[in-house]
């Protein structure tokens, strides 16, 4: 009668949110990202420094300040970790949105800060750089039009995927931002491949790109040049890298000691595309090593974890988000070692970075929650299989 | 095989039982989805370890590139080699015995940037103190106002260096380049040439010839392909010393305005050396004069590029060419009563030699009667093919940039009394060292020579001529050639070069006086050209100099002399008595009977 008169007691139809949370969250890859951010946080003890004393603040300001966008990162982070998949690709698909349109606007609104490139928007205290969210969402959306693709009678979604990618791409280009332009397109890529591309067509590309490079290096005298100074054993002492070798080079195992390091004072990158450089120096090869596993934990985990996933688009999504996220640490050390050319890229959670360090917040927490320990129904599959 | 959705024996039987067809349908739509999700995650099953794996070696790879770096001594950062974009390096030029006659020096550009300068009134005033020819006022408004970048100086000295080092200003900054030396000085400056600054940039700065072989042999010496290696003249640096030197002496002695000798193996045609008075430091090459004769200036080559009637020393060409025809021999009376009429116009000799001279005596006393009796017999087409391909019609083909503007002036119309003049040297213009190449063709038992400044095996061209004869063709036959050595050698013996002969060097050769053309018509009575054409030593050819005086006079006697016996023959005899030591030749001993008191002691 009571549940006549009152209404049935409400009954929680799954565990609390909390506990489930917990129990099906990848903690090694949330250690390993807690851990990165506090070592960025170490590390902007030292690169920042030299900053804030060129901007005349006083020494720590922008430790402090990274502080802040790091709590407020984590925060996210964790809070879009305990979403669910389909509210994931709601939140992604809006955020994509917004981001898309505030790239468009970039020509129109953008500021460049006198340094040639239209990338961010000015809010008096804080910039924001909306490419940097423009990627997850890309990651997402995409996902959700290849995942649809796969669905019997669905939409062409890998070609409205690619055309949505190329319109990035070119929007990003024409900032100049190839660094970004390269990730989408890089995301897009892995995405399409982990989506069953057909093994003919990557091939093609594949010796696409190696007739593309070779022509262009017998034909383009620009490109050549840079090639040959990229792959040279020498390298000019007065480039960044240049400093950066020396800085690893003079770090050894053990580092030269906690804020003794030099090369924050040349680099006018230190605390951002070279921080790696900081860390060898100070600290050695010990913790490059350290934070080079930490990157490693969260991509290979990620991905394996990806593997027994059921869900197209969960898996895509996943895929897309650990791939550029680690990509992205690849290439940052990868030019502080000279496997790669130059190209300015932050290391996610380590380099200092308003917008950076948020939108890193905002992908790993979309890849923690895609990446929850979900019912996979291995039974059912046996079952399935035995039936056919 | 596809399979229908609507597999029609199952959609009739449901319809017998009266079920709805379309379950049939759905429930296999679904079963095929179910299928291609399974097929697809367990492609991407594979392809998600594929990018694991991937991941990790990238990874891997990064942190053993790492190590590596971390276990590397850091050494000296070596600068990128392929940033320099512009290429500096330049070859050496060297001698035959390898003496360096042009070669780089490391040196510095000055230059500014006034964005990054702290003080820069304070700047200008202190550089103006180490460079006084700079213009404070000009630096300071370079200084100050909008300009990124300023040269300031191209080429600076170290101490000048270290003082603006020590101004301490981090605007100033110093351009590292490479600057043409030629540790010589004035030795064969006009051959050398000089060079500039082409592309500069602050790294380091082109260089580029601006005349003489350097400017010929730009490329080559630019050319990375030769891998540093140097260009080796023919030249000999000792003796091309020892002829300038005697050579300026000579000028000085018989007051001549100009003076130029070239001396060349006679059988290779190799200039040994050569040298044009005055000359001028191919370190510091003057401007080129604006207006006036280009020749006043000491950049003209008078061995290459002047051009002159060269006089008597052409005797021996029609003299040759006439016992080449079989017309005369050396014992062949020719009639010397004067003066020749031809029209109105007359032909004298310096001296009434008589009714009747022999060929030989034409050439020892240099009558101008007889050799245009002589050339009257040989006919002016037949004097002008030989003279061509004695390569006396056409520049020299020698390896300077300047050598094309050193063209013959021929007669406008070569006319019977044309040729007579040419044939005692008036009418035809020819330089000295076209003049050196013809003698060395004689003394090669008359195969043609071209003169060259490259040592043998070196970056030689082929030559190709309009009249002149292929390398080595024969041009007169040795027994002609031999005969017209031997009047050379009576010329010293008993004729008008008798200062020329240089007691064991056997010299034989030929003097000329040619009096120099005014511009405003005629020729002057008291400005002449002489010239002394030597070949030596005659019993085996081995070099022929070419010694030539503008306007020399010889005020030793009672009157002015100018005539080459006693002008240009001492000088030349000199020049032989220097350099034959320095070239190896042996002096063949002087016949001990004219030694008063000595006994030669003899074994046989």
């Amino acid at each position: 009668m009571t549940e006549m008169a009152f209404g049935t007691v409400p009954v929680r139809a799954g565990e609390p949110v909390l506990p489930k949370w917990w129990r099906t969250i990848d903690k090694w890859a949330l250690g390993s990202i807690l851990i990165l951010f506090g070592l960025g946080m170490l590390l902007g003890l030292a690169a920042s420094v030299p900053l804030a004393e060129r901007n005349g603040l006083e020494p720590f300001y922008y430790v402090k300040r990274q502080a802040v966008f790091g709590a407020l990162s984590l925060g996210v982070m964790l809070a879009i970790s305990m979403l669910d998949p389909r509210q994931i690709r709601r939140l992604g698909v809006a955020g994509f949105a917004l981001a898309f349109v505030a790239v468009m606007l970039l020509p129109v609104l953008g500021t460049d800060f006198g340094k040639g490139a239209v990338r961010w928007y000015s809010f008096g205290v804080a910039s924001i750089q909306p490419s940097e969210f423009l990627k997850p969402g890309f990651v997402i959306i995409s996902a959700w039009f290849m995942a649809a693709a796969d669905e019997v009678g669905g939409p062409p979604g890998r070609l409205y995927s690619f055309l949505l990618a190329v319109i990035i791409v070119v929007a990003l280009a024409l900032q100049p931002d190839f660094g970004q332009a390269s990730l989408v397109l890089f995301a897009w890529s892995v995405m399409y491949f982990v989506a069953g591309a057909p093994i003919a067509l990557l091939s093609a590309i594949g010796a696409l790109t190696v007739a593309g490079g070779f022509f262009a290096y017998n034909f383009s005298e620009h490109f050549a040049r840079r090639i040959n100074g990229f792959l040279s054993t020498d390298v000019d002492p007065r480039t960044q890298i240049g400093y950066a070798t020396n800085a690893i080079q003079e770090g050894g195992f053990f580092g030269v000691g906690v804020g003794q390091g030099s090369v924050k004072w040349s680099l006018p990158d230190a605390h951002t595309d070279f921080i790696i450089a900081v860390a060898a120096e100070e600290y050695g090869l010990i913790l490059v090593l350290c934070i080079i596993a930490l990157y490693a934990t969260v991509v290979i985990r990620s991905l394996l974890r990806l593997m027994r996933e059921r869900d197209p688009f969960t898996r895509l999504a996943g895929a897309g988000l650990a791939c550029a996220f680690g990509v992205q640490a690849i290439i940052n050390m990868g030019v502080a070692v000279r496997l790669l050319p130059a190209k300015g890229m932050t290391l996610p959670f380590v380099s200092y970075g308003g917008s950076s360090v948020i939108a890193s917040g905002i992908a790993v927490g979309m890849l923690l929650a895609l990446t929850r320990t979900r019912p996979q129904g291995q039974i059912s599959d046996i079952l399935a299989r035995r039936g056919r | 095989m596809r399979t229908p959705l609507r597999p029609l024996p199952r959609i009739l039987d449901a319809r017998a039982k009266g079920e709805n067809p379309d379950a049939i349908e759905r429930e296999n739509r679904r079963l095929r989805g179910e299928a291609t999700r399974d097929k697809s995650r367990q492609r991407a099953e594979g392809r998600l370890l594929v990018m694991s794996v991937l991941f990790l070696a990238a990874f891997l790879t990064v942190g053993l590139r790492m190590g590596s770096f971390a276990a590397a001594r850091p050494e000296e950062p070596q600068t990128d080699a392929s940033s320099q974009q512009i290429y500096s390096q330049r070859a050496d030029i060297v001698d035959r015995k390898g003496r360096v006659l042009a070669t780089n020096l490391l040196t510095h550009a000055l230059y500014a940037q006034p964005p990054m300068m702290i003080d820069p009134t304070g700047t200008a005033d202190k550089l103006v103190k180490i460079f006084p020819d700079l213009d404070r006022d000009r630096l300071i408004k370079d200084f100050t106002g909008a300009r990124k970048f300023v040269w300031i100086k191209k080429r600076i000295s170290p101490e000048q260096l270290q003082a603006v080092h020590d101004i301490g200003d981090p605007g100033l900054l110093f351009g590292p380049r490479e600057m043409r030396l030629y540790p010589n000085g004035h030795l064969a400056s006009h051959i050398l040439g000089g060079a500039r600054y082409g592309t500069e940039g602050v790294n380091s700065a082109e260089i580029l010839g601006v005349a003489g072989i350097e400017r010929e042999y730009d490329k080559w010496l630019r050319d990375p392909a030769n891998g540093g290696k140097s260009l080796k003249l023919s030249l000999d640096l000792t003796v091309q010393s020892a002829l300038e030197d005697v050579l300026s002496g000579g000028m000085k002695l018989m007051n001549a305005k100009g003076a130029t000798a070239v001396l060349m193996k006679a059988r290779t045609g190799e200039i040994v050396a050569m040298a044009s008075l005055p000359d001028f430091d191919p370190n510091d090459r003057p401007a080129p004069l604006l207006k006036g004769d280009p020749s006043d200036s000491p950049l003209f080559n008078r061995a290459v590029q002047g051009v002159y009637e060269l006089g008597s020393t052409f005797k021996i060409f029609a003299v040759s060419q006439a016992m080449q025809m079989g017309l005369v021999t050396p014992e062949t009376m020719i009639d010397t009563k004067g003066p020749l009429r031809w029209g109105k116009f007359r032909i004298h000799d310096f001296h009434d030699y008589g009714k009747q001279l022999s060929v030989t005596d034409v050439i020892v006393h240099s009558s101008n009667i007889g050799t245009a009796r002589i050339v009257q017999k040989i006919g002016p087409e037949k004097q002008r093919e030989f003279l061509g391909k004695l390569g006396l019609l056409e520049p020299a083909p020698v390896e300077l940039i300047e050598a094309p503007t050193g063209r013959p002036i021929l007669p406008q119309n070569w006319s019977e009394l044309s040729a007579m003049t040419i044939g005692y040297g008036h009418g035809l213009s020819d330089s000295p060292l076209q003049l050196a190449a013809a003698y060395a063709t004689i003394a090669n038992d008359g195969k043609r020579v071209l003169p060259t400044l490259i040592a043998k095996g070196g970056p030689r061209e082929p030559v190709k001529q309009e009249f002149g004869a292929a390398e080595g063709a024969q041009v007169v036959s040795p027994e002609v050639a031999h005969k017209a050595l031997a009047m050379m050698r009576a010329v010293v013996t008993r004729g008008t070069a008798s200062y020329g002969d240089v007691p064991g060097y056997q010299v034989a050769g030929k003097t000329g006086t040619a009096d120099k053309p005014d511009p405003q018509g005629g020729y002057y009575n008291d400005k002449v050209i002489s010239t002394f054409a030597g070949v030596f030593p005659v019993t085996d050819p081995q070099y022929v100099l070419v010694l030539t005086l503008d306007e020399p006079t010889d005020t030793s006697g009672n009157e002015p002399r100018r005539t080459a016996g006693w002008t240009a023959v001492p000088v030349a005899a000199e020049t032989i008595r220097r350099v034959a030591p320095l070239l190896g030749l042996r002096p063949e001993p002087t016949t001990p009977d004219t030694l008063d008191g000595i006994r030669l002691v003899k074994k046989d």
